[in-house]
């Protein structure tokens, strides 16, 4: 306290509000208004040009029997399915490899990081090129081993999982690095004392490095699962138009009802559903962690 | 005799655990190359494929034949690409510093002001975090259309300027700053705005680097936001063009020119991050708080 500059009244206030009020005002006018305003947009039907009319809770009644919304869901819930293990399980193979003493660690790690930092945009255009069914790479390179390769974008049955392998290609190295950097700490002298204790490497990955990894694991298992519920870019950018309908998810169906259809209300009302939705997903982990996040050995 | 017999089996164990060893070494560098090759291998061929003349895209060479600028000469004359690029730039970096800047001086008001109220308005910005985008996009595109600032800067700008996350991190940072170097600073008659600049600036460098790439990688990349609030090529980013460039169908996409806009959207993004690797790496596991 007595390490603050002692000054009184209005001079002190004109010091605060100098510091705080860029960014309080600007959070309360793009964040916390706009938080309020579209719990209130999910009342009205609003198109944006004539007068909001208040529909009381019609948009969620509408969306209840919506099955786009539930088509779209349904395709986030496959993806999910497929995403979610395989990212997971790929980023701790990379973040154990990562940790082992080989040579050119460095310039390995940021192999792995390079998809992280590129704009999905690009990344998008450059596995809607790979995956062309005829001129694509990817099947060129199947073909070379004598699989035919499926049309990929180009068919709705297998759009989903064309980008799901993207997204996992794109995502894995962000997980890898919080693995890694889980890996790392963990205390050199527990593998010693196994060691020294006879335990071979397998015994150790699974009584030493597994529970201590867990804090990090459910803090991945989290924050992966919060994205892939929100999951839009790629989903709107690499199928063929034809073939979107495989893979519509639910973020599209808000951007859809709000810029395509300009149905404001409706378009929020789907938003605060998806956060209900994230938001009880959420808890449920928080909930189940104890089971199985160890703090300890 | 006998004892050479006595000593076979151990000797051949410890060959035998060395071999083993050896393997197991080859086996990770083989799954780490096969790997590292399935990252870059799709940026190779993105650039293989830029630098391919269009009657030879189809062709799959990874070393193109003749290779030639042809496709990015094109790209700039069917779009206005140094605008575009500017735009970017331009929105990129203000954003950023603005952001950065802002959010430390919150920080700084939470982290070293006595004021009323601090705690309950610390908690809104807490609860703020949890909120998903997909959330506020929605009235904040109709704040934006109302006030008529579709196609601007101010658009394209100020929401990304308010960052309670950013706030959050600054202001646990500037708590760890220890109070004697201020007090130093106070006996000399310095004020908050001398302590804020010349004290906790300085001391929360990796911080702010961290932040401050992480805010720029962020922005460069964004897609939603621009495509709805930026449609005029005059107000364009990076990302926007480049979605406008594959058409509709692909069998009218020239892959060549697709490329060639995909290497200039992520060319910047790269050499920033060759540069501040290690404020990259910081950030994914800082934004661990996030959750």
């Amino acid at each position: 306290m007595n390490a603050m500059i002692g000054e009184r009244g209005i001079r002190r206030w004109g010091w605060v509000l100098f510091f705080l009020m860029p960014s309080l005002l600007g959070l309360l006018v793009f964040i916390v208004g706009p938080v309020f305003l579209s719990l209130g947009l999910t009342l009205f039907e609003w198109n944006l040009l004539s007068d909001p009319k208040f529909v009381g809770l019609d948009n969620f009644r509408e969306l209840y029997h919506d099955t786009r919304f539930w088509t779209a869901f349904q395709h986030t819930l496959i993806y999910i399915v497929l995403y979610v293990p395989t990212v997971f399980v790929t980023a701790f193979l990379v973040a154990l490899l990562l940790n082992r003493p080989l040579r050119g660690r460095a310039a390995f790690r940021m192999a792995f990081y390079v998809p992280v930092v590129s704009s999905w945009v690009a990344v998008a255009m450059i596995w809607r090129w790979i995956f062309n069914p005829r001129y694509g790479l990817l099947n060129f390179l199947l073909g070379q081993i004598g699989v035919g390769g499926p049309d990929w974008l180009f068919d709705p049955d297998t759009a989903l999982y064309a980008i799901v392998i993207a997204s996992v290609w794109k995502d894995a190295g962000f997980s890898a690095v919080l693995f890694l950097a889980g890996l790392q700490n963990i205390p050199d002298t527990y593998h010693e004392a196994a060691q020294i204790d006879g335990a071979n490497p397998l015994q150790r990955l699974r009584h030493i490095t597994i529970p201590l990894i867990t804090p990090t694991a459910f803090f991945v298992l989290i924050t992966t699962l919060i994205g892939s519920f929100q999951v839009f870019d790629q989903a709107w950018l690499m199928p063929e138009p034809f073939a979107r309908r495989g893979a519509t998810v639910i973020v599209q169906q808000i951007v859809n009802n709000a810029f395509r259809y300009q149905r404001m209300g409706y378009a929020a009302a789907m938003s605060w559903v998806l956060f209900l939705i994230i938001f009880v997903v959420t808890l449920i982990q928080i909930r189940w962690q104890k089971r199985w996040v160890h703090y300890d050995l | 005799m006998s004892q050479t017999n006595q000593h076979i089996p151990g000797a051949t164990s410890l060959a035998l655990d060395r071999a083993i060893e050896l393997l197991a070494q080859g086996v990770q560098y083989l799954l780490l190359i096969i790997l590292a090759l399935t990252m870059l291998v799709p940026f190779a061929w993105m650039v293989s494929t830029s630098l391919k003349t269009e009657e030879y895209v189809l062709r799959f060479d990874l070393i193109p034949q003749p290779a030639s600028l042809d496709s990015y000469r094109e790209l700039f004359d069917i779009m206005p690409m140094g605008r575009v690029f500017l735009n970017s730039l331009f929105v990129t970096v203000t954003g950023t510093v603005g952001q950065v800047l802002f959010s430390a001086m919150a920080a700084y008001a939470f982290a070293r002001m006595q004021w009323k109220g601090r705690g309950v308005v610390f908690s809104i910005y807490l609860a703020t975090m949890m909120v998903p985008f997909q959330v506020v996009v929605i009235p904040q595109f109709v704040l934006v259309s109302k006030l008529g600032w579709v196609n601007s800067y101010q658009a394209l700008i100020l929401p990304s300027l308010f960052s309670a996350f950013a706030t959050f991190l600054l202001r646990q940072a500037f708590l760890t700053i220890p109070r004697d170097l201020e007090e130093a600073a106070i006996m000399d008659g310095a004020n908050h705005l001398t302590i804020f600049w010349r004290v906790m600036v300085p001391l929360s460098k990796p911080v702010l680097a961290t932040l401050t790439v992480f805010s720029f990688m962020s922005m460069w990349n964004s897609y939603l936001w621009p495509l709805f609030v930026a449609r005029q090529e005059k107000y364009m980013t990076l990302p926007v063009a480049l979605a406008t460039l594959q058409g509709n169908n692909q069998s009218l996409t020239q892959w060549n020119l697709v490329m060639a806009g995909a290497v200039i959207t992520l060319l910047p993004i790269l050499i920033v991050y060759l540069f501040a690797q290690k404020w990259f790496v910081q950030g994914a596991v800082i934004s661990g708080i996030k959750g």
